[in-house]
């Protein structure tokens, strides 16, 4: 049976005193894209949040490539590769493109391997490479996402866990955020993303889960989800 | 025909270059529940903030039982008989739970205190009068949130996200306590994102999208209307 490269257990867990999570499994393996859709509320982001280390589970586990890393500091985490692109890009506006990019490397030491996944970004969106000295927050929001994951990129990770990339973007970014993530994955990438477009992320998919209220409701190939009208009406309670 | 308790009329609230709200028109009766839902981001809460004068509008009209209120201030619109809940809880956490409620009272406080007790009664808090306001779980602190609107006798309750961190057993409370609210004649509209809160409890849902209202109904009707689902699902 093949190994996930990322697997995360009955996480039960939220914010403070309030649980989002009641139970979410989640698994991811080398060279897929998963996708991780829902309603509102269903805890993709939460999810996402406490297998890179920024929230701490209740209960349940996190392993990747074999090692537990339930409630490892996020840094830590990025340092084993596992990046994460949070929602809202979150770039640093008043620096540049150049210099988002290298705070994508700062838990690398070695200049050489900087150099060389710079490289690789810059093929993966070449658009950075000609914005590489404006200041990012001069930059569109399709460019800005860009550039949020082309900064994940620079720990040369395994793993990249996106939250939510084609959120707030013009249709015309959407297209080409779904685009590169199909391109990234061409080139060996693995990806697990969460989103609000859901017939965009089950699409592209290999695999998908659907959550509801925190709890795995609907698992399958991305396109038999998209064909599943329980899908739909998740959303909408029918 | 009667007049509506809240008619918005091409209401449209733009934030720099996004159309927050757009030309948005509504038409809300006495007694009845309800919905307001959309994607994240499609102007829910801005038109929240717009009907109770938070926010300022940058076109069109909002009655309250037919009198003009747009353009007036939070708590003259308030006074026309407008309360509301808001999205993240604001109790005062040092005063106790009966505190909480006296604080919105205006002139004589001894039928002001009968009243908060009644309110306390009616959501199952009445034994917890005496706990400080930050103590309560998240779920007891809407409630009282809840019921602090209520102590000025609104005729329009508008909630933000009644459901959301609220356990079952409290939540069945809360929706007791808004449809006997709504059989004493007054008028709900909630945003929710629960649609099993939405679809059980409203009479009519209307849906935004980008700041537009693309469908109004009965619940049956909305969950299987093509836009509503593409608004949600993407396409």
């Amino acid at each position: 049976m093949r190994t996930p490269l990322l697997a995360a257990y009955e996480l039960v867990g939220g914010y403070g005193t309030i649980d989002i999570l009641h139970g979410v499994s989640l698994d991811v393996g080398v060279g897929e894209i998963v996708s991780v859709i829902g309603p509102n509320g269903a805890g993709k982001s939460t999810a996402f949040k406490t297998i890179v280390g920024f929230l701490r589970p209740r209960s349940g586990r996190v392993v990747f490539d074999g090692e537990e890393i339930t409630g490892l500091r996020p840094d830590l985490v990025l340092q084993r590769g596992l990046a994460y692109v949070p929602q809202g890009r979150l770039v640093f506006p008043q620096m540049t493109a150049l210099e988002n990019l290298e705070m994508g490397a700062y838990t690398i030491g070695e200049p050489a391997r900087v150099a060389k996944a710079l490289e690789s970004a810059y093929a993966l969106f070449p658009i950075l490479f000609e914005r590489r000295r404006q200041k990012a927050g001069t930059l569109s929001g399709g460019e800005q996402q860009m550039l949020a994951i082309g900064r994940a990129l620079m720990t040369t990770p395994r793993l990249i866990l996106l939250d939510e990339p084609s959120l707030g973007l013009s249709p015309k970014f959407v297209t080409l955020i779904f685009d590169k993530l199909v391109e990234m994955k061409r080139a060996g990438y693995t990806l697990m993303l969460v989103e609000q477009n859901a017939a965009r992320a089950l699409a592209v998919a290999d695999r998908a889960y659907a959550l509801e209220l925190g709890r795995n409701r609907l698992e399958g190939p991305g396109t038999a989800l998209l064909a599943d009208p329980e899908v739909k009406r998740l959303y909408l309670g029918a | 025909m009667t007049t509506p308790v809240l008619e918005i009329e091409r209401l449209r609230k733009r934030f720099g270059g996004v159309i927050a709200v757009d030309d948005v028109s509504l038409r809300l009766e006495a007694g009845r529940i309800y919905g307001l839902i959309g994607p994240n981001g499609s102007g829910k809460t801005t038109l929240f903030n717009c009907i109770t004068g938070v926010e300022r509008r940058d076109g069109g009209r909002v009655r309250v039982s037919g009198e003009r209120v747009d353009g007036l201030r939070p708590w003259e619109i308030a006074q026309k008989g407008v309360g509301r809940t808001f999205q993240v809880i604001r109790v005062f956490p040092e005063l106790s739970a009966l505190e909480n409620l006296l604080v919105v009272t205006r002139g004589h406080l001894g039928g002001a205190r009968t009243r908060a007790l009644e309110l306390l009664r009616f959501v199952k808090l009445e034994g917890l009068r005496d706990e400080y306001a930050g103590n309560l779980s998240y779920g007891q602190q809407k409630l009282l949130e809840f019921v602090r609107v209520l102590m000025r006798d609104p005729t329009l309750i508008l909630l933000d996200e009644p459901a959301a961190g609220v356990n079952r057993t409290l939540l069945n409370d809360l929706l007791d306590a808004v449809r006997q609210l709504r059989d004493r004649g007054k008028t709900i509209l909630l945003v929710e994102h629960d649609m099993k809160v939405v679809m059980g409890l409203c009479e009519t849902v209307f849906v935004l999208d980008h700041g537009e209202k693309i469908a109004e109904g009965a619940p049956g009707i909305i969950q299987t209307d093509e836009r509503v689902i593409e608004a949600y699902f993407g396409r």
